[in-house]
């Protein structure tokens, strides 16, 4: 009783459930409306791993890979933290300024 | 023509029918005829609510048939003139009659009624199509949950597709101290999710369930609580009236009002 009332006059900080239910809410629509199986988003994501990894080296630690509503319309939140660009990256988009030759 | 509403929500238990029962009184009090519609076949509540039960004589399903005709089915309200009720039957199940049948009755009641409100049965099945299929317009309940705002939303899709494009959202059950507390989803949330317009926020109210307990619908009590006033509101703004949305605090119950109820309870 005490602690409820406390509660509601030291409002506890943005880490409330409530914040915690529009998060998951936001997470669990997204795949609801896209109607992606868990399948063909987990090919999509190692495709596009693949593609990116081509350029640069990913760190795997903090990657992240879903969707999200933002409104009415829904996106891909992909977020892939670079460790380090490869150098062959700067050869292959720009042939005329490769340092060495293969 | 009136114009066909269905009140829908998905998930079961979010106030669907106590709303039904009460917007369509609150309408009536407005001046407007109101036909309110039990779609709930076999799971019929809406006579209960309105304390019309012992006076049911035929339901939908006799007209749908051709054993009676609609006006011997309509159940008037004598605390509410302007209000009739079409019952659904209780003894058959919801595949006793199909979406085209139902289409056909809305539109005899919107001949001569200016609102018809369809309770629509929680579910997405049959009764979920029967119900929606005469409708033009749609009111979404639902309550500051996870599980029912994700139904919600997985109605609205479906909605969507059966060419209803107006729907208005009512989030139901709020408890604004929790909400404050930051222990509960609050309207603003609820709205960004779903993205659909906001036309009613109805507070968690002791007084539904005494109102329901009397069949006695909350608006028509003298001095209307939190949720009927909340009711009321939504009533006005169907009628194109701008209302404005109260603050969090002020949806609840007053002190005076805390104060009146805890000494009615206490000391008389």
């Amino acid at each position: 009783m005490l602690l409820e009332f406390l509660d509601q006059l030291f409002p506890r900080s943005p880490g409330g459930s409530r914040e915690q239910a529009k998060q998951r809410l936001k997470f669990i629509l997204a795949h609801d409306r896209a109607n992606l199986s868990p399948a063909a988003l987990e090919s999509m994501r190692l495709e596009i791993l693949g593609v990116v990894s081509r350029y640069v080296e990913l760190d795997s630690e903090g990657m992240q890979f879903h969707l999200t509503v933002e409104g009415s319309t829904t996106a891909l939140i992909a977020n892939l933290p670079i460790r380090r660009v490869k150098p062959l990256a700067a050869a292959e988009l720009d042939p005329s300024a490769k340092g060495q030759p293969d | 023509m009136g114009r066909v509403i269905v009140i829908t929500s998905g998930k079961g238990g979010v106030g669907k029918t106590t709303l039904t029962a009460n917007l369509g009184t609150a309408l009536a009090r407005l001046g407007r005829s109101v036909a309110v519609v039990d779609a709930d076949f076999g799971l019929r509540n809406l006579d209960l609510l309105l304390g019309l039960e012992n006076r049911v004589v035929y339901t939908a399903l006799e007209v749908i048939a051709g054993e009676c005709r609609l006006e011997q089915a309509l159940v008037k309200d004598k605390r509410t003139p302007n209000l009739s009720l079409l019952p659904a039957a209780q003894t058959r199940n919801k595949t006793a009659v199909n979406p085209e049948q139902m289409r056909q009755l809305m539109e005899k009641l919107a001949g001569s009624y200016d609102y018809v409100l369809i309770d629509c049965p929680a579910g997405i099945e049959q009764g979920f199509r029967n119900a929606i299929a005469g409708a033009t317009e749609a009111l979404l309940v639902t309550t500051p949950e996870v599980a029912a705002v994700r139904d919600a939303d997985r109605v609205v899709g479906l909605l969507e597709a059966a060419g209803i494009s107006s729907i208005q959202l009512i989030v139901n059950r709020l408890r604004p101290d929790m909400v404050t507390a930051g222990q509960m989803m609050a309207v603003e949330d609820v709205v960004e999710v779903l993205a659909i317009p906001l036309v009613g926020m109805i507070p968690e109210d002791r007084e539904v369930i005494v109102s329901t307990n009397k069949g006695e619908p909350m608006v028509l009590a003298a001095r209307p609580s939190p949720a009927a006033q909340a009711i009321q509101r939504i009533a006005r703004r169907l009628e194109g009236e701008v209302v404005e949305f109260p603050k969090l605090a002020g949806l609840g119950e007053s002190f005076w009002e805390k104060a009146r109820r805890f000494l009615s309870q206490k000391v008389f």
